[in-house]
């Protein structure tokens, strides 16, 4: 019964992945051609693209006090005019101000909701995404209702209940060279609140091209990082760092961890930067960079690098163009996709390797075997199958002979000689560490090891559907 | 996360992006960095060079390319982007303090 579920689970699953893969190419393409016709529809004749930097609704009539401010505004925003440093000429540019936000995640969160609260006059969200359950400890614009619908219509409404007065933009598909002029060109400012080192990099270069202040924060575990890129002749992404870090330096949310409450921290400052620059108010974060560790309660102002000369973006010698942006492979440059997927290696031969389906009649049939579990001790804690050996990778070569007295004890239960050798099984998270063991102890002699395929993930989708994934 | 190190008064530290982690997430190190062949002064090289010797044994490659950080890496001298102070030929004086920060792309 139970794996008549599974299996017709995996059958949906499978189904599912092929759908979702057909799904992003087909968005791919709609991009493209989107961003053709927009090139057709919006050219004008001197060739500069439409920007509309004004938002259309917001009456500018004075209101007969010296500005422009309704009395709804003025009762709304009354504790930012009581700001002697604020006052009606802050209010007053913020609300005529376009900020795009990259990414309704973690850091776009706090971001969104600030600017939809303080009255940003129009405020773009973009983000391919879609709400899950994982998102939920930080991602606090989201509400459990919409987990399953995209990030940005859940957005979008949360800005409108928040406040009704201001123009939200929804852009529902992926940022990328194909659509990033057309879109960023409408807005003053540009947060990045994305999670990617190539976005990071794409929407820098689109900043210095339109000649847009960009306003970046991110975050990961315990840690955050904030800047203000290419305002009033500072630097730009690549000044700072002209050549992308290996992709084993770029952690993840999803694999590392973060606590909630930095991306919210990072956030709110992404938020205040945007409103400084908006408002003409402060001193925006530009050739400074503001550190937050949230374990020591440590927060670093440092002083970094001002603009490049050498930059091949924004130097002197580098006239880096429209068509040149659009030309340029961010995923090459980075080494790493625009949105990320899970990672799958290949290492292994085919014979090296049992999906889970397989490695459950095993155990049905009762082989002689150890599975050694290579996660780190706190997955392990999370969830993990029975009879397994947590071992997590970089002990593996100290903990070898853990092994070997597991397989003998094994082989001396079932009485069988020792000569036949007991199977060993690795088991990981998705199947890639579990790979890289696999591939250490054929060389330390363990030639009969083999990896599950897909890891634990694999296990919940093919076998058993009430292992929790996370 | 931070790790201070100790030499002559001066404060190394590790933060972001898991820099700390390639010392064994160990935060405060005291340490003596001595002057290679009656040289007068310490310089940002031989600091990194003593990082490497000494410190970041597993997984160099993490923190530095050549003999100099990473790409991702920025090195701070007393909160300042050593680009502006001369990067590797930078001097370490008494009570300067150094920070190795690696970029974090997450959110």
């Amino acid at each position: 019964m139970d794996s008549d579920r599974g299996g017709e689970a995996s059958v949906i699953l499978r189904q599912l992945e092929d759908l979702k893969a057909s799904k992003s190419e087909i968005e791919r393409q709609i991009s493209a051609l989107e961003a053709q016709l927009r090139e057709i529809t919006f050219q004008k004749p001197n060739g500069s693209v439409s920007n509309g930097s004004c938002p259309p609704h917001i009456p500018s009539v004075d209101s007969g006090y010296g500005h422009d401010l309704s009395p709804q505004m003025i009762h709304r925003y009354s504790r930012h005019l009581l700001l002697p440093s604020f006052g009606v000429q802050g209010q007053s540019k913020l609300l005529k101000s376009s900020i795009l936000v990259v990414g309704a995640g973690g850091l776009g969160s706090p971001v969104l909701l600030y600017l939809a609260a303080c009255g940003v006059g129009r405020l773009g969200i973009i983000d391919h995404d879609v709400v899950e359950l994982n998102n939920m400890h930080r991602q606090i614009i989201h509400a459990e209702g919409f987990i399953g619908q995209p990030k940005v219509k859940s957005a979008a409404a949360a800005c409108h209940s928040i406040n009704s007065t201001i123009q939200v933009v929804e852009y529902q598909e992926p940022l990328r060279t194909s659509n990033a002029l057309e879109i960023m060109s409408k807005y003053d400012i540009v947060v990045d609140a994305t999670d990617n080192a190539p976005s990071r990099y794409m929407i820098s270069d689109c900043c210095v091209v339109i000649g847009k202040p960009l306003v970046s924060g991110a975050a990961v575990g315990l840690e955050g990082q904030l800047t203000v890129f290419n305002y009033n002749g500072g630097p730009c992404y690549r000044c700072l760092f002209p050549t992308p870090p290996p992709t084993t330096a770029c952690q993840r949310c999803s694999d590392a961890g973060v606590l909630g409450v930095v991306p919210g921290v990072i956030g709110c400052l992404q938020a205040l930067e945007a409103i400084k620059i908006a408002s003409g108010v402060g001193e925006p974060l530009s050739e400074r960079m503001l550190l937050f560790d949230a374990f020591s309660g440590r927060i670093r102002n440092v002083k970094i690098r001002g603009r490049s000369p050498q930059c091949v973006v924004c130097g002197e010698n580098a006239p880096f163009s429209k068509q040149q942006f659009q030309e340029f492979d961010y995923e090459n440059f980075t080494q790493s996709p625009l949105t990320p997927l899970p990672l799958k290696l290949n290492l292994l031969q085919p014979d090296s390797r049992i999906n889970s389906k397989e490695y459950k009649e095993k155990i049905v049939s009762g082989e002689a075997h150890v599975l050694i579990d290579v996660r780190p001790e706190h997955h392990f804690k999370i969830v993990s199958l029975p009879n397994s050996l947590n071992i997590p990778l970089p002990r593996l070569e100290a903990r070898l002979p853990e092994i070997t007295s597991a397989l003998k004890e094994k082989e001396d239960h079932r009485g069988t000689d020792s000569g036949s050798g007991g199977k060993v099984y690795v088991i990981c998270r998705r199947g890639n560490d579990s790979q890289r063991a696999v591939q250490y102890l054929h060389k330390m002699g363990f030639t009969s090891a083999e990896d599950i395929i897909g890891g634990l993930e694999g296990w919940a989708h093919e076998v058993d559907p009430n292992v929790p994934t996370y | 996360m931070f790790a201070f190190l100790m030499w002559r008064g001066i404060v190394f530290s590790f933060c972001s992006g898991g820099l700390e982690l390639l010392c064994n997430s160990v935060k405060i190190h005291n340490v003596n960095v001595e002057l290679q062949n009656g040289a007068e002064k310490l310089t940002m090289k031989d600091l990194l060079s003593w990082i490497r010797t000494n410190l970041i044994k597993e997984r160099p490659e993490m923190f530095m390319k050549g003999d100099t950080v990473r790409p991702g890496v920025l090195a701070l001298v007393n909160d300042c982007d050593w680009e502006l102070s001369g990067q590797l030929d930078t001097t370490l004086e008494e009570k300067d303090v150094v920070v190795f920060i690696s970029t974090l792309h997450g959110g």
